[in-house]
């Protein structure tokens, strides 16, 4: 089975075309994204106008050079997924529209993506891993703990109560003066730093819940600024690295403690010790992966994370998860409206019968 | 008018007396430095109208999140990302200031395009705390009596 996936919904544009492979797993035909990233480096943050047009600029394009890359036509492929939220609305429309046409035109099934879904499930692709899994999203609009028992299968045991991981982590850059974007920024200003030297809250530590919380510790390192340049005057180097070092490690801690606790759950719940999955954009952050496979091996599991260029946004994600619903015999109607907001519990999982579309060979 | 905040059930108390008064097409700008309470604020505001609980996350990536609440969907924006004014019409504000409740963070990044009547509370950290200065413009003026009573 083979399907092209659109990715729209945030500051990539992004098309790819995957296919299953035999057995578990499937395999990247094709994955080309374009990032607006400098396009959006003089704002400090993705601008969703810029965004918008973007998208609209060059998601055709995207989509020739993965169908080219991969070598098919039109005709060869058993569906066309995009994503219809959650995200920018009209980001989502231009690639939503792209692939509802696409389908029309060739008739062939379309399949509406959650974009958190192709996250939750990229691990399939990639590792080919069964489920259940426990899955930590961390990027810059999602923190949540999940348990992923099948697809459109998804328990909640937290989330973020303000800010998510990776918003922290750019407004903390914004803070220390460090640039756009931010997580790359303080991973690279924290590697020369004292973690030890700003005290900072770990918040909701200890809690017996799995939410998270960020705001505070963002506040936190707002006032150990102001306190230091009241001392000695604007920042140096070595501030911004210790402080930059000392808001990773709080991180760190607070996403160990909170893992641990959903681990603890996942392994009474599930009756089997993770694995543990880390996606998302912050995923690509080395030291709190290291964090996360120390926590992940103290409760006997594993962690598994996508490669980092599959934990950013991407087209091959939303065509795996689209995927996956084909072949569980789920399509989407035409007018399926995109979603702005679509927490991933309120998916639903495609009713297991057999596919209504043969499978390529 | 100024009032303190020492605490998270303060903030609570002033979004409890604030929520009765919301009505559709009602315009509440939420202004502060990163940290000073804009997001807590409408968080306890938006749980303050009647209905179910909400987890209100901040809304700096999604730029804008809706909250149906009983008789009355609140628009919740963070204008933070925005450069350009023009850009806040993507994201709905023409549908929210007739048919919502706005309450939007960093009101500034949308230039001159918000309309005049509005209510502003303006966040400031105050020792552990944070202090509030409530503004009331055009209409407002009156309808905050009713909070003071």
């Amino acid at each position: 089975m083979r399907v092209l996936g659109i990715e729209t919904s945030c500051d990539e544009t992004a098309a790819a075309v995957v296919e299953s492979a035999a057995g578990r797993g499937g395999r990247i035909l094709s994955n080309r994204v374009l990032s607006q990233l400098e396009e959006h480096r003089p704002f400090g943050g993705v601008v969703p106008e810029i965004a918008a047009r973007a998208h609209l600029d060059h998601v055709d394009r995207l989509v020739a050079e993965a169908m080219a890359e991969a070598g098919l036509g039109f005709a060869e492929l058993d569906g066309v997924a995009a994503t219809v939220g959650p995200g920018l609305i009209g980001g989502v429309l231009v690639g939503a529209m792209t692939g509802k046409a696409i389908a029309a035109v060739h008739g062939k099934p379309f399949v509406a993506v959650n974009h958190l879904e192709g996250h939750a499930l990229t691990v399939r692709l990639t590792d080919g891993l069964d489920f259940p899994y426990l899955l930590l999203l961390v990027s810059g609009g999602h923190c949540q703990l999940l348990a992923v028992e099948g697809v459109g299968r998804y328990r909640r045991y937290g989330s973020t109560l303000d800010d998510a991981v990776g918003e922290a982590f750019d407004k903390v850059a914004k803070l220390l003066g460090l640039g756009y974007p931010g997580g790359p920024a303080v991973e690279r200003a924290a590697a020369g730093g004292d973690p030890a030297r700003f005290a900072l809250p770990r918040p909701m530590k200890g809690r017996p819940d799995c939410d998270f919380s960020f705001s505070g510790l963002k506040t936190a390192v707002r006032q150990a600024v102001e306190k230091a340049v009241e001392a000695a005057g604007p920042l140096d180097e070595r501030a911004r690295a210790d402080l930059a070092a000392s808001f990773q490690a709080a991180v760190a801690e607070v996403l160990q403690d909170r893992a641990a606790r959903a681990l603890a759950r996942f392994a009474a719940e599930l009756g089997r010790p993770g694995p543990l999955v880390v996606a998302g954009g912050v995923a690509a952050n080395r030291s709190l992966r290291a964090a996360l496979a120390e926590v992940a091996a103290a409760a006997g599991a594993v962690l598994v994370a996508p490669p980092p260029g599959l934990c950013t946004d991407n087209g091959a994600m939303i065509a795996w998860a689209g995927l996956e619903r084909l072949r569980l015999g789920a399509a989407d109607p035409l007018d399926f409206r995109a979603r702005p907001r679509w927490p991933l519990e309120e998916l639903s999982a495609p009713v297991p019968e057999p596919a209504q579309w043969e499978p390529a060979q | 008018m100024v009032l303190a905040l020492p605490d998270e059930a303060a903030t609570a108390a002033l979004a409890a007396r604030l929520a009765p008064l919301l009505r559709p097409g009602d315009l509440v700008c939420l202004e502060g430095e990163l940290g000073a309470g804009k997001t807590a604020f409408a968080r306890a505001l938006i749980n303050a109208l009647p209905g179910p609980r909400e987890e209100v996350p901040s809304p700096t990536f999604t730029l804008v999140q809706t909250y149906p609440r009983d008789g009355l969907e609140v628009w919740h924006f963070d204008l933070y990302r925005l450069e350009r004014p023009g850009e806040i019409w993507e994201l709905g504000l023409e549908e929210a200031l007739v048919a919502g409740a706005s309450l939007i963070e960093w009101p500034s990044r949308a230039g001159g395009l918000l309309p005049e009547e509005r209510l502003v509370l303006r966040f400031a950290h105050a020792g552990a705390g944070r202090r509030v200065t409530l503004e009331p413009h055009g209409a407002w003026a009156g309808r905050l009596t009713e909070l003071a009573g």
